[in-house]
């Protein structure tokens, strides 16, 4: 008990000298960095966005339907990004919209993470045949292309915003368990377990307290790739008309009710997009940032 | 080796029942009688909806239906379309190489750019090119390609009207279809402008689809060619004096490659996600289309029959790249 005690000291104590370490290679990837800015930013729109937006969202300026942007000929200073066909202010659904796909990254993840790292866990400290339900249970969500399946899952449920998330925390699961399983596996064998279970530690305690921490950094890594990825989907999914529903100023749903305007209206199709791609973006240099300041092997080469 | 092949074929069985079961389940799993949504507004009698209730096997226990369903699947019974009463199974294999054309060019369009774009980016690392490339492959791993069609739309059919929007050819061509791929029917059909037609029609789609996996197959061999790089034998290679593009093009690329077909095999998960994606931006008559169209027009055996034909061939493919993969590397054969 001394044993596993003192080395849970030592981790204590080693913390904000790993945070530190992560921190100077997190900084040497200057596309990180740049990265991490733009979340930063996005983070703060998605919280504050209602009150720096100039306008309602969904308020229609009958008067001033499809205005171009103001740099271009007819276009106002009021409506920044010019206005949608219904005369809203495109600046402004943009910027409320960031709080719905910060959302779909932040809940998708944290289910699908939470749900794959128990069931991860789970499947590797378990008997074999557990284990082997399991998995294959996992093979048979990861035969469906994902789109296809979040498709089929928000018709079961119903189209909306709650429906889609969920149904993308089902198709992205898989992969935390697995990763999560396959971390575990390789610490099992491993001199430090092997002593807990020999001063008497439970299976609760060896699953959360002793393995998992040292099987965290490729999940955190799989957590911004699939924060991304979530993103996309949503986006994807409003745009087929199965995710948020107008007049939510959600990314993908604005551009699908753009379409018909694309030949017109430049700008109506180009901004949501960009929205979507600088974010998308922004949190894939994260990360491949945090891989690369979380994996060991990459560390000194 | 033959163990390792009917291991491999006997984690097939399980995963190949569990997404028949999945796809079974999903007509129970919908709110509302599926009878009641496939009479639609008319309403039923009592009479039609029991003989209804019986034809389709709604009125067994539900063990009995599974057993029913699975076998019918197996026998390539996978029921009929609510809307256009033509067999699912027929339906699919008629819209299949459509999808399977613009698959295959989106493929080769990927390949045919990412294998030099990651190999040059290698060669170069951390200067000018490596820079270059990456960051723009990053933007292509991250693009939503539902707006990115869209982009290209704005530009090439919109400003420049170089490419028409929709569909697979002009409608003024017609001609018989054996093959199913327009690329080869309307070269064999000897219309002049055919094939420049098909061709035009399927320049935006390929590059929408094979956006991504073309910035995965870049980020790949990069990856994979600069693991092969630090080798001894390449080391040796260089030693010996051969020249630096047979070295990266010959002795390095070879062996980089085994990890990038492996990615190349099993993008086609993704590759079929994205045509729902492209296929119904450009109107393209391919089962991506087909699927968002019969999950709208709740034409729910059309839904069941594809995913689960979908899924089928997603499996179908990851184990003839599991079987090659243990083929060429022993290593693996022995887990």
């Amino acid at each position: 008990m001394d044993e596993a005690l003192s080395a849970e000291a030592a981790m204590v104590e080693e913390r904000p000298g790993r945070l530190r370490e992560f921190w100077f290679y997190f900084r040497e990837n200057r596309g990180a960095v740049i990265g991490l800015s733009i979340f930063a930013v996005f983070a703060f729109l998605a919280l504050f966005g209602p009150w720096i937006a100039p306008h309602d969202p969904t308020a229609q300026f009958r008067s001033a339907t499809l205005q171009p942007p103001f740099w271009q000929d007819g276009g106002e200073w009021r409506f920044l990004l010019g206005t949608d066909p219904l005369g809203r202010d495109l600046l402004s659904r943009l910027i409320v919209g960031a709080r719905f796909s910060f959302f779909v990254g932040v809940v998708v993840v944290a289910i699908a993470a939470t749900g794959g790292i128990l069931m991860g866990l789970l499947a590797g400290f378990a008997p074999k045949w557990l284990d082997a339900i399991i998995m294959r249970i996992m093979d048979i969500i990861l035969a469906f292309p994902s789109l296809l399946l979040a498709l089929v899952l928000v018709a079961v449920l119903g189209p909306s915003l709650l429906n889609a998330m969920i149904a993308i925390a089902i198709v992205l699961q898989p992969h935390y368990v697995r990763l999560t399983r396959a971390s575990v596996m390789s610490e099992r064998q491993k001199d430090y377990v092997t002593s807990a279970r020999v001063v008497g530690a439970g299976y609760f305690r060896l699953m959360f307290v002793t393995v998992l921490p040292n099987c965290l950094a490729p999940i955190i890594v799989q957590g911004a790739l699939s924060f991304s990825t979530a993103i996309l989907d949503a986006a994807a999914l409003g745009f087929l008309g199965m995710g948020a529903q107008p007049p939510t100023p959600e990314w993908g749903t604005m551009l699908a009710e753009a379409r018909e305007f694309i030949l017109r209206a430049w700008w109506v199709v180009t901004f949501p997009g960009l929205a979507i791609l600088v974010t998308v973006l922004a949190i894939n240099l994260m990360g491949d940032g945090l891989r690369d300041a979380l994996d060991p092997k990459l560390k000194r080469s | 080796m033959l163990n390792y092949v009917l291991a491999r074929i006997l984690t097939f069985v399980p995963t190949f029942i569990g997404v028949t079961l999945i796809s079974f389940g999903f007509i129970r799993a919908l709110p509302g009688d599926p009878i009641v949504v496939m009479a639609g507004e008319r309403g039923l009698s009592e009479e039609r909806y029991a003989e209804l209730s019986a034809q389709y096997g709604f009125d067994q226990p539900i063990w009995v239906q599974f057993w029913d369903y699975l076998t019918g699947v197996l026998q390539g019974d996978l029921g009929q379309s609510f809307v256009t009463k033509r067999p699912v199974w027929d339906e699919f294999f008629a819209l299949f190489p459509a999808t399977l054309e613009l698959s295959i060019c989106a493929m080769i369009f990927a390949v045919l750019l990412g294998l030099p774009a990651g190999v040059i980016a290698a060669v170069n690392r951390g200067k000018f090119f490596d820079r270059a490339l990456m960051s723009t492959a990053l933007v292509g791993y991250s693009m939503p390609i539902f707006w990115w069609a869209l982009l290209l739309i704005i530009v090439f059919s919109g400003i420049l009207q170089w490419t028409p929007v929709s569909g697979r050819i002009d409608l003024i061509y017609f001609f018989p279809d054996p093959t199913g791929f327009m690329l080869i029917d309307s070269l064999a059909s000897g219309q002049s402008g055919a094939f420049l037609s098909a061709v035009r029609h399927l320049l935006l789609p390929t590059i929408v689809l094979g956006t991504i996996p073309l910035a995965v197959i870049a980020r790949q061999t990069r990856s994979a060619m600069l693991e092969v790089l630090g080798e001894d034998y390449i080391r040796t290679a260089r030693a010996k004096g051969l020249a630096p593009g047979r070295i990266n093009g010959i002795h390095a690329l070879r062996n980089a490659l085994i990890p990038v077909i492996t990615v190349i095999g099993l993008s086609v998960g993704t590759l079929l996600a994205g045509a729902i994606l492209t296929e119904t931006i450009f109107s393209w008559p391919g089962i991506g289309k087909w699927m968002v169209d019969s999950i709208f027009r709740r034409d729910y055996p059309v839904v069941q029959g594809g995913l689960l034909l979908i899924a089928v061939m997603v499996m179908l493919v990851n184990l003839t790249v599991d079987m090659l993969y243990g083929v060429i590397n022993p290593k693996i054969r022995k887990r």
